[in-house]
């Protein structure tokens, strides 16, 4: 199980980085913490001509919060993040802790994550959900885009070959906002069955303000649950309003099946950890955590 | 003798050089101008192989040779087969069996997804990677079998042409009356249960390095193998030499389980082109190969069938059972047989009948595994003891209660035949004693009674029983030769193979208990055919009671040798002399204390004097174990289910058994936690899947789930001791038995969690998406909505 | 294709020329000779292979040779003494953690690195660190025992020294 041959370039600039991109182009893969990526090189599942190892790349591995926007640069690893935010942002803290294990979220990169786009990983949702944005660089310049026009389908995004996503933006929950995250995995560490993350605020007259829901493992790429945020947002939440905002946004749904759990599972559990986490979030609401 | 070291919790004494990254595993050797071999493996689940052409790929950079059938035919025998009926069990049972041996490499048909069909040497594993993608095959698939009853089919295509079907074995083994007990019976229930295919999965993969001396004509093999002689007699049977000119060795192995005591194509694969290619040969397995080319297990269907009176007592049990052999039926009657024979377990039941088809499918071979058909068939029985429960609104313990066997009907004869051909008869223990025992230790009724009042707050805990009684130890032997250096340090050297289990620590404190020598001046040697001509290896909880015993006898006969000596030289009577801590004296006179090295100095001639005895310190000893020793054990699981995902949280899982005395209690400990992990894996996590078309979709670690340590709970224990009178140190084997009980304990325990809801657990692994599947079918059946 | 790199491990900086594919796995095994580094999937999910980089665990099948070029790496060989062994070493043989060995020396690295940053370790914080390992032989039971001993251990010889 090695891979198969390739040829490898490490630039140390930016601008070196997205020259080496626009000529290899479609042949070329970005290595950056290679956690999904060595793996398929190893199962020859890819099989780029070159690797653009990006991480002697100066300038990139900056966490950054200003204005309730924190940005992420792409080689800020999960764990640098995941110790960032455990006192700071506890749902950043919680999502990022059920990816994988700490040895892979040394090296896996947060932004290497949501360019992966596995519908199934954490992070591509909780972009979703905090309305984040990728920056991306390429020949024709910088351009952002946002997290619910970033992904197309099963590992696809709209990323040109020839452009490096060089940092995400989450917008923070405001203060007072609570949240859920929940997840079912086979085991500890593995990529979700099915997931949901909540984020609530709460208006001065007790309704809710504004409410944000994403699911990841449930269909082909992250998934907003606009049906359930629609249903809350303005209303008083009560127990039934809740589950039944949580159905609506998992009717929407169209999960594959694969050996480790059917469609109808994702569907049906979707609208469970979605009234799970919304219920968290408003029990959270207020908590100055 | 004294017992110094038999019953102590010694520290390891392999473990240093474990812990420090010393160890030697198969991948750890290299040898100059080695060449790394890469197989072409079949992407087809069956396919004619109607031509290969590897021209491409002899001419890619570092390549030396590619390898096809056609190029090493001469060495092409059948791999060895195992499992033949013996005559004990010929005499009272009626099997019928075909096996065809499997050839290393495909000749012309591919009959499993990862059957070999070229190799590839090169100056690394990457170029032979590189080179075996051009190696052009052309396959003309062929029809696939992927499912075992419709392989049994009379229109199915068939696999072996000469055989007519797919049945590669069939018999009907059982006594009593069923059909007039089930007609008596106030109680009756059936269900059909599926085991389905699970393994071992070592976390060192499989790996072979092949040397070949022109000089000496003769061969040296490192192998990650559990059965160093029986890859030795292939290599006979194959390469056509003299047994001694092939040496195989079994260095640190980073476990077997079973899966690496199966005889596998490259055993014989990567010693023939060590020798085609005059240069030593590496393989090692990677973790894709060893999904689809290392042997798979389980694999099991019963139509089970059990009926009582209204009182609980059972009266009969009728089992059809399927097993999947996946491409060759190179087991024979192992694991058919071994299930039928454990069926019964601890329960008291008059009349058997069960009738046992083993089938060949286009899938991974099926060979032995951790518990070897008795996890497979325990499964069976106690779910369908637990569904009898329901049926009679009896607690299950209870249940059990009533029949199991206890100290007094020790020994028990069941009236059938063991695998080996020799009567069935359990030798000690008290099922009904170690049910009781593990209910205590667990808090059974508190359980019970915390179950109802969690229920009323919408927590659905669970709580399941399975029980085993399992034959150990199977013969026919295991040899052990004891040799003393001048120094009067010993050698021990068995048959027995080392994975993990301790032997260095277990076998040592054996012989330096019997030699009257301190631990550490004992080195023990396993897994190497120069050490010890004959062996059979380790699998089948078998190395203690048959390697042990052996050591055991030798160390007794080399310390009489040391006895007469050290009377010559000290001029005593021989029943005087007492040897401990590696002081020889003279009984009541402390003063006489002398060493062995003294001793054995005195032995060896001299020009001056001839010595007091001859210097022959060594022993070699070979117990013979006609049939087995039964080993029995009580699994309790605690789980709670999620009834809005379907998670299943295990709690608690504890474990009462008895395996006679005990060497080393922690290493029998940890061989309890171990095995329990791997069935907790087969009950909630682990299958190898197959499609229609008989391709593994399972091909990572990704896809085949093993446990880690946030699916397993504490692992609580309770040790019974009933020593077998079997053996001369009353020992049972231990090496398997936690493995066999958990799937049907965690299937038993889901099931109760989820009683308001009638859910009936017929399959395993008991993932997510399973269980709230099974609270669907159960609301559809019009039982209580989740 | 090849690259020249220089990686210092257990403190000893080494310069060799690997091939750019070669895994940080392959080139501890190969080039260095240092096989306590033991590769189980070579697709980062065993845990097998774990080495230290720069003080934190990784896969050393998930990195290739060329990433570690100016690195610090920790491996098995470079903890213990040269005589005995280290505490976490010693606890882990104490408790019985470890029986064919294979999985043992990258569960040490990670607790060794874990330890640092845990001091005083849950049961339940011991479990989630292991689950990035696969074990086959102990069912972690004795694992988690160690890695509390170890824990113990750790603490007394910083407190005492």
């Amino acid at each position: 199980m090695k891979p198969a041959p390739f040829d490898y370039v490490a630039p140390a600039t930016l601008d070196e980085a997205i020259g080496t991109l626009a000529t290899a182009g479609d042949d070329a893969k970005v290595l950056a913490g290679g956690q999904s990526l060595i793996p398929m090189l190893a199962l020859r599942l890819a099989r780029p001509a070159v690797l653009v190892d990006i991480n002697r790349v100066r300038g990139l591995d900056a966490i950054r919060e200003a204005s309730g926007m924190l940005e992420v640069g792409a080689l800020v690893r999960q764990r640098a993040l995941e110790r960032w935010a455990a006192e700071r942002v506890p749902l950043l803290a919680a999502a990022l802790r059920a990816v994988a294990h700490p040895p892979i979220r040394n090296r896996g990169t947060v932004v290497g994550s949501v360019v992966h786009a596995d519908p199934a990983s954490e992070l591509p949702a909780l972009l979703l959900c905090l309305e984040g944005v990728v920056l991306a660089r390429g020949p024709k310049g910088e351009r952002m885009i946002p997290a619910d026009r970033f992904y197309r389908a099963p590992l696809t995004t709209v990323l040109d070959p020839r452009e490096l996503a060089t940092a995400v933006r989450f917008t923070l929950p405001p203060t007072g906002a609570g949240w859920g995250f929940a997840e079912v995995s086979r085991r500890h560490g593995d990529f979700a069955l099915v997931g949901a993350v909540a984020v609530l605020t709460r208006a001065p007259d007790g309704t809710v303000g504004r409410a944000r829901l994403a699911f990841f493992g449930a269909g082909g790429t992250p998934v907003r649950g606009l049906a359930a945020e629609r249903a809350l947002e303005g209303r008083a939440p009560a127990a039934g309003l809740i589950a039944e905002a949580a159905r609506a946004a998992a009717a929407g749904l169209s999960p594959d099946g694969d050996i480790h759990a059917t469609a109808e599972y994702r569907r049906r559990v979707a609208a469970t950890l979605a009234e799970r986490t919304l219920t968290a979030a408003l029990a959270r609401c207020g908590d100055p955590q | 003798m004294g017992a110094k070291y038999f019953g102590a919790s010694v520290k390891r004494r392999e473990d240093p050089r474990y812990l420090r990254g010393e160890g030697r595993f198969v991948d750890d050797i290299k040898l100059p101008g080695m060449l790394h071999a890469a197989f072409v493996r079949s992407p087809y689940a069956h396919a004619r192989i109607a031509a290969i052409r590897a021209d491409a790929a002899k001419r890619m950079p570092g390549v030396a040779h590619v390898f096809t059938f056609a190029d090493l035919e001469r060495w092409m025998k059948p791999l060895p087969l195992f499992g033949a009926v013996p005559p004990g069990l010929a005499a009272r049972v009626q099997v019928t069996m075909r096996q065809i041996g499997q050839l290393a490499m495909c000749r012309a048909e591919a009959r499993h997804v990862g059957e070999i069909v070229a190799m590839v040497l090169a100056t690394s594993r990457a170029l032979a990677e590189d080179a075996g993608e051009r190696v052009e095959v052309d396959y003309e698939p062929l029809p696939v079998l992927s499912d075992v009853e419709a392989a049994a089919r009379p229109d199915a295509p068939v696999l072996y042409p000469e055989w007519g079907d797919n049945v590669a074995l069939s018999f009907r083994a059982g006594f009593g009356d069923v059909e007039g007990a089930f007609r008596r019976a106030e109680a009756r229930v059936r269900e059909r249960f599926v085991i389905p295919r699970y393994v071992g999965m070592p976390i060192e993969t499989r790996g072979v390095v092949a040397q070949w001396d022109p000089r000496d004509g003769a061969l040296t093999t490192w192998n990650g193998t559990q059965v160093v002689h029986f890859v030795q007699q292939g290599l006979v049977a194959a390469l056509g030499l003299a047994p001694h000119k092939i040496r195989v060795i079994a260095p640190d192995v980073g476990g077997g389980f079973g899966t690496k005591a199966n005889g596998y194509p490259e055993d014989l694969l990567v010693p023939a082109a060590a020798i085609a290619a005059r240069r030593p040969v590496k393989w090692i397995e990677d973790r894709r190969e060893h999904m689809m080319g290392s042997a798979h297990a389980r694999a099991q269907v019963h139509d089970i069938e059990i009926a009582a009176r209204r009182d609980g007592t059972m009266l009969a049990v009728r089992d059809r059972i399927w097993v999947d052999l996946g491409a060759y039926n190179s087991w024979g009657i192992v694991l058919p047989y071994n299930t039928v024979a454990h069926l019964l377990g601890p329960h008291r039941v008059p009349n058997l009948d069960v009738e046992c088809r083993g089938v060949v499918t286009t899938k991974t071979p099926n060979a032995p595994y951790r518990g070897a058909g008795r996890p497979e068939t325990v499964f069976a029985m106690d779910r369908i003891v637990d569904c009898l429960a329901v049926e009679l609104g009896m607690d299950p313990a209870e249940l059990r209660r009533r029949n199991y066997l206890g100290e007094a009907d020790m020994p028990y004869e069941l009236q059938i035949p063991y695998r080996d051909g020799n009567p069935l008869v359990y030798d000690s223990g008290d099922f009904r004693g170690g049910l009781e025992a593990a209910l205590r230790a667990v808090g059974y009724d508190a359980l019970r009674a915390e179950q109802a009042r969690l229920r009323e707050q919408g927590i659905h805990r669970g709580i399941g029983i399975s029980s085993y009684v399992e034959g150990t130890a199977i013969g026919p032997y295991e040899g052990a030769t004891v040799r003393l250096d001048a120094s009067g340090h010993a050698v021990v050297a068995t048959g027995a193979c080392c994975q993990g289990q301790g032997h260095e620590t277990s076998f040592a404190q054996i012989a330096a208990d019997a030699l009257g020598i301190p631990l550490e001046w004992v080195t023990v040697v396993g897994g190497d055919t120069a050490a010890i001509p004959f062996g059979v290896g380790t699998f089948a909880s078998r190395s203690a009671v048959n390697a042990g015993s052996s050591i055991h006898e030798a160390s007794g006969r080399v310390k009489d040798k040391l006895v007469a000596a050290a009377a010559a030289l000290l001029e005593a009577a021989p029943a005087d002399i007492e040897i401990a801590d590696g002081l020889v004296s003279v009984r009541g006179a402390p003063a006489s204390a002398t060493p062995l090295a003294a001793v054995i100095r005195a032995a060896i001639p001299t020009f001056a004097r001839p010595g007091v005895a001859a210097p022959d310190f060594e022993a070699t000893v070979y117990h013979h174990q006609p049939t087995v020793t039964y080993t029995s054990a009580t699994h309790v699981a605690v789980v709670d289910v999620d009834a809005g995902t379907g998670a299943v949280k295990l709690l608690r899982y504890l474990v009462s058994h008895d395996c006679g005395k005990v060497i080393n209690p922690v290493i029998v400990e940890g061989q309890i936690h171990g095995g329990v992990a791997q069935g907790v894996g087969g009950g909630l996590l682990e299958e190898m899947v197959y499609d229609e078309q008989a391709q593994l979709l399972t091909g990572t670690f990704m896809d085949y789930l093993v446990p880690t340590a946030m699916e397993l709970p504490a692992i609580e224990t309770v040790h019974l001791e009933y020593p077998s009178p079997r053996n001369p140190l009353g020992m049972k084997g231990i090496g398997e038995g936690g493995a066999i009980s958990p799937p049907a304990a965690i299937a038993n325990a889901v099931e109760d969690a989820l009683r308001p809801f009638g859910v009936r657990v017929t399959r395993t692994p008991l993932g997510p998406s399973v269980v709230l599947g099974l609270l669907e079918q159960a609301a559809a059946r019009g039982g209580r909505p989740a | 294709m090849t690259r020249t790199i220089r990686v210092t491990v257990n403190g000893r900086e080494h310069e060799r020329t690997v091939e750019v594919r070669a895994t940080l796995a392959e080139f501890l095994r190969e080039d260095l000779d240092l096989t306590g580094t033991h590769v189980g999937c070579e697709h980062g999910v065993c845990g097998t292979c774990t080495v230290l980089l720069d003080g934190e665990p990784v896969r050393a099948c998930l990195m290739l040779a060329v990433q570690a070029d100016g690195g610090h790496v920790d491996t098995i060989e470079g903890l213990a003494p040269a005589e005995g062994l280290h505490p976490i070493q010693e606890a882990f043989w104490a408790k019985h953690g470890l029986q064919c060995g294979y999985c043992t020396p990258g569960i040490i690295m990670s607790t060794r690195a874990f330890l640092r940053e845990r001091p005083e370790p849950s049961r339940e914080e011991i479990r989630e660190m292991l689950s990035g390992h696969l074990c086959r032989c102990t069912g972690y039971h004795f694992i988690v025992e160690a890695i509390e001993e170890a824990a113990r251990a750790v603490a007394g010889g910083r407190r005492s020294s």
